[in-house]
């Protein structure tokens, strides 16, 4: 191992007169190493990270020491941190889509980044160079690539424009802040992939900013959590995932779904005797168990469509939901998963088929038919932040059903919205309290009690803990398991982790360019998948677990280029 | 793993609240806002008590004082006449007591700018929320009307209507009808781009998906989120239809004589401006104040209820 390349010590960071939100925080990278700082939300990783490079808001106030080649860079003029921002130190942003000017192209972008620092190429040199840039990032088309404005690239093509771009100054140090995070599993295995080769090729040191357990076990060499602005701890990632000293990184590693074979729902079901649900005996075999309980969605031949015309969203979709159990659907992005939850809820125009709730057709339904049928409909959807009215007390948000349809008197409204809350494990006093009191988990937990609050037949989960933290989606998943045992509501749950599919659902739906690829329940279609696109899936997922991980990606090579 | 329940401490409040209090706190934190609800307010009394305020000065602006002219009809005295009887001097040719008239004037002025404020208003929120909300043909043919007004000529005619009216109509309230409707579309197209961006907000969906009428939607879930935006653009738009009524007065269109107007005096005071400049400085002063208050604090409040907030 070669000596360090940059070198943070005791650096603290406060924002104003407030508390810091980093404390103590020190790490070094070296060439040819991948370092993975990891937390969750707040906990100050990405604060650390763009300390280094002066990248925080003048407000900031940074102290301790970061030295680059042995240079002090805390303190540095704006002059000498240029110099080392691009040509010491690269960096790659979460979103790539927001990374690039829509109004030029790629390659211009890149251009740019290549003359930004003192260069003797002319302008074939540096075309040549940005051709190299590209190809360099796996991108190998580079002549299209860098004609191509963003918009024309898919999400994984621009992240790796972006990380071509962060090489153009030859760094010796690479900053990635979330890579991967608004990417698809298998779009996000291929960015892994490159960061890890250009570590090795380039002997870059990498920092990789992550909240993904998975993808620390998948390319980090040495990993360092970190919790509220305070270092839990530090090691490599061989010994900090299988003898981890921390509770902290203990609970995170326990929190995590796990989406492989000999976990999850049975492991659950082994903890959680409540499984046996009320009504149902205990012994009796799936198929009989499933004759005895009624149909409340059932979605025939349905296709859905946006636009006036042209290609539906989705079509040919088939699904059955009993009471009391619960379908995932699971897909990447723009696999149509979000449409169909949104069709059983009326609220997208279904062009074809039968759509049915609880019985009715909730196609033909209008006016106050179909807002009946509603009622029977409860929906948690993905964003905690925007699912609440922010004007309005939580109590009103889980009341507004009952209010709508006028289920209840005043007193009654407040004592159910008092039995919600106790019901998600919130606090009954909080009825009061606005959305913006409330962390992300506790607003998602609202988000629940009002779905439940006409005691629907159907619960669309879309994305239910997508925006949050592990430990919190640990809890949120449990929440959902529960409340179905104890309210018996069929679920349909749209996810892309199929880890979270595996936690809560008892059969699968995998959808692929708003098509059904393969159906099944959970254990046959996530243990024994019959189909490729499935099988890749199951593949590009990171698993937190260094050892199996290394064993995945080698299978995950094989898969990767192969789409149905 | 039952981290983030009950007993686990709830997180001081993040970013900044909209409450009426916090607001008014915030507004208060900035002097200049201060300022301007300070001259509001004072101009708000005058206008309310302009009688009493008038009868404390012995005058009324109604009265002629041809003893305080000399023989070229210019007011006696230096300044344009100011004395103790009469302390913003008087009228030139007729002698009339300028105090007084600016007193009264301020009644015209801010009578007319609110109300037509709040006609624009409430025209302009009703038809941007159902055009936002609904969609459709609906939305098609009223944004299309919207954009018709919003391209008129309309000093052109407001002058032409005005004179076309009988003069039986009461002006003044022809002056708010007319103001008032050339204001609704900027409103409608601003509150209905909020309305657009509102629509696909979580809550709104899941108000719908429960079941709820429209109705219940736009009041219980958009006009609440609009509030901040109405209230802003209310405040700063009162100034302009000021502005609009002094305009039309100006050109001898707005309300009648001899109803005291700023904007009336202030034309007529261009043609004195040489011999009796303080008959342009009183009124013109007068508007200049109101205007600039009601403009200082509008933005006050646009930055008081951006919840990003931060620095300016």
């Amino acid at each position: 191992m070669s000596a360090p390349l940059l070198e943070v010590e005791g650096l603290r960071v406060a924002f104003g007169d407030a508390e810091p939100v980093v404390r103590d925080v020190s790490f070094a990278l070296t060439p040819g190493r991948v370092l993975a700082l990891v937390g969750e939300s707040g906990s100050g990783k990405s604060v650390s990270a763009m300390s280094v490079l002066g990248l925080l808001p003048p407000e900031a106030r940074v102290s301790g020491s970061v030295r680059f080649r042995g240079d002090e860079l805390v303190g540095a003029s704006a002059d000498r941190l240029r110099a080392v921002r691009g040509a010491g130190i690269g960096v790659v942003f979460q979103e790539p889509m927001n990374s690039f000017t829509p109004v030029l192209s790629i390659g211009t972008q890149i251009a740019e980044a290549v003359r930004a620092h003192p260069t003797d190429l002319d302008r074939a040199g540096v075309s040549a160079r940005v051709d190299e840039l590209l190809r360099s990032a796996g991108l190998d088309d580079p002549q299209r690539i860098r004609k191509a404005y963003p918009h024309e690239l898919s999400g994984g093509q621009l992240q790796r424009a972006m990380i071509a771009m962060a090489l153009a100054g030859d760094p010796v140090a690479l900053i990635a802040d979330e890579p991967t995070t608004a990417l698809d599993v298998t779009v996000q295995a291929g960015i892994l992939d490159l960061l890890r080769r250009l570590g090795v090729e380039r002997s870059l040191a990498v920092l990789l900013i992550t909240h993904d357990m998975g993808v620390v076990a998948d390319v980090a060499d040495e990993v360092l959590v970190m919790r509220r602005g305070d270092p839990v701890e530090t090691g490599s990632v061989v010994d900090v995932f299988a003898r981890p000293a921390a509770a902290y990184t203990r609970q995170l590693l326990d929190a995590v779904p796990v989406l492989e074979t000999g976990s999850g729902r049975e492991a659950r079901d082994g903890s959680a005797p409540s499984v046996a649900r009320p009504g149902t005996d205990v012994g009796d075999a799936t198929e009989a168990s499933r004759a005895s309980r009624p149909d409340v969605a059932r979605l025939r031949d349905v296709a859905v469509r946006y636009a006036r015309r042209g290609e539906p969203t989705v079509s040919g979709i088939d699904l059955d939901l009993q009471a009391g159990r619960t379908l995932g659907l699971v897909g990447e992005s723009g696999s149509g998963k979000s449409t169909i939850g949104r069709a059983l809820a009326g609220l997208v125009p279904v062009v074809h088929g039968s759509v049915e709730v609880d019985g009715s057709d909730l196609r033909t339904a209008r006016g106050r038919r179909l807002r009946e049928l509603r009622s029977r409909v409860g929906i948690v959807f993905q964003d905690p932040a925007s699912s609440l009215n922010p004007r309005q007390t939580i109590g009103w948000s889980i009341a507004e059903p009952l209010l709508v349809h006028a289920a209840a008197s005043p007193a009654d409204r407040a004592a159910r919205v008092a039995e919600l809350l106790a019901a998600v494990q919130l606090d009954p006093t909080w009825a009061e309290r606005f959305p913006h009191q409330l962390s992300g988990g506790q607003r998602q937990r609202v988000a629940v009690a009002r779905a439940l609050a006409l005691r629907p037949a159907l619960v669309i989960a879309d994305e239910p803990t997508s925006a949050l933290d592990v430990t919190v989606q640990a809890a949120v998943l449990d929440l959902l398991a529960d409340l179905q045992d104890e309210f018996g509501f069929g679920m349909l749950l749209v996810s892309h982790d199929l880890a979270v599919v595996r936690q809560l659902a008892d059969e699968v739906v995998v959808l692929h360019g708003g098509r059904i690829v393969e159906r099944g329940t959970t254990e046959r279609v996530l243990d024994d998948p019959q189909q490729d696109y499935t099988r890749m899936l199951l593949a590009a997922a990171p698993v937190a677990d260094p050892a199996r991980q290394a064993e995945r990606r080698a299978a995950w090579r094989a898969w990767e280029g192969v789409a149905p | 793993m039952t981290a983030n329940v009950v007993d686990s401490p709830v997180p001081v409040a993040s970013g900044r609240t909209t409450g009426f209090r916090a607001v008014v706190r915030r507004v208060a934190r900035d002097r200049w806002a201060v300022v301007a609800a300070v001259v509001i307010a004072l101009f708000v009394v005058v206008a309310l008590a302009a009688p009493l305020i008038a009868a404390v000065s012995g005058q009324d602006p109604y009265r002629y004082h041809v003893d305080a002219l000399n023989d070229f009809g210019a007011p006696r005295g230096p300044a344009g006449g100011v004395s103790g009887t009469h302390w913003f001097g008087v009228e030139p040719l007729t002698g009339r007591d300028l105090f007084a008239i600016v007193t009264y004037g301020a009644r015209t002025s801010l009578g007319i700018g609110i109300a037509a404020t709040a006609m624009s208003i409430v025209i302009g929120v009703l038809v941007g929320v159902t055009t936002g909300f609904l969609g459709g043909w609906y939305d098609r043919v009223l944004s299309r009307v919207v954009d018709v007004i919003f391209g008129f000529p309309s000093l052109v005619f407001m002058i032409a209507l005005t004179a076309v009216v009988p003069t039986s109509f009461p002006k003044p309230l022809l002056v708010v009808l007319v103001i008032g409707f050339f204001g609704w579309p900027a409103v409608a197209r601003v509150v209905r781009g909020q309305t657009l961006s509102l629509v696909t907000r979580n809550y709104v969906v899941a108000s719908t998906a429960m079941g709820a009428g429209r109705w219940h939607v736009i009041r219980t879930q958009l006009l609440p989120n609009l509030s901040a935006t109405i209230t802003v653009y209310a405040t700063i738009s009162i100034p302009s239809m000021i502005g609009a009524e002094a305009a039309l007065s100006f050109l001898a269109v707005g309300v009648t004589p001899p109803t005291p107007s700023w904007g009336r005096s202030i034309g007529d005071a261009i043609g004195w401006v040489q011999t009796d400049p303080m008959y342009l400085v009183f009124p013109g002063a007068a508007l200049f104040l109101i205007t600039l208050a009601f403009n200082v604090l509008g933005d006050a409040l646009r930055d008081a209820l951006d919840p990003r907030g931060g620095a300016r």
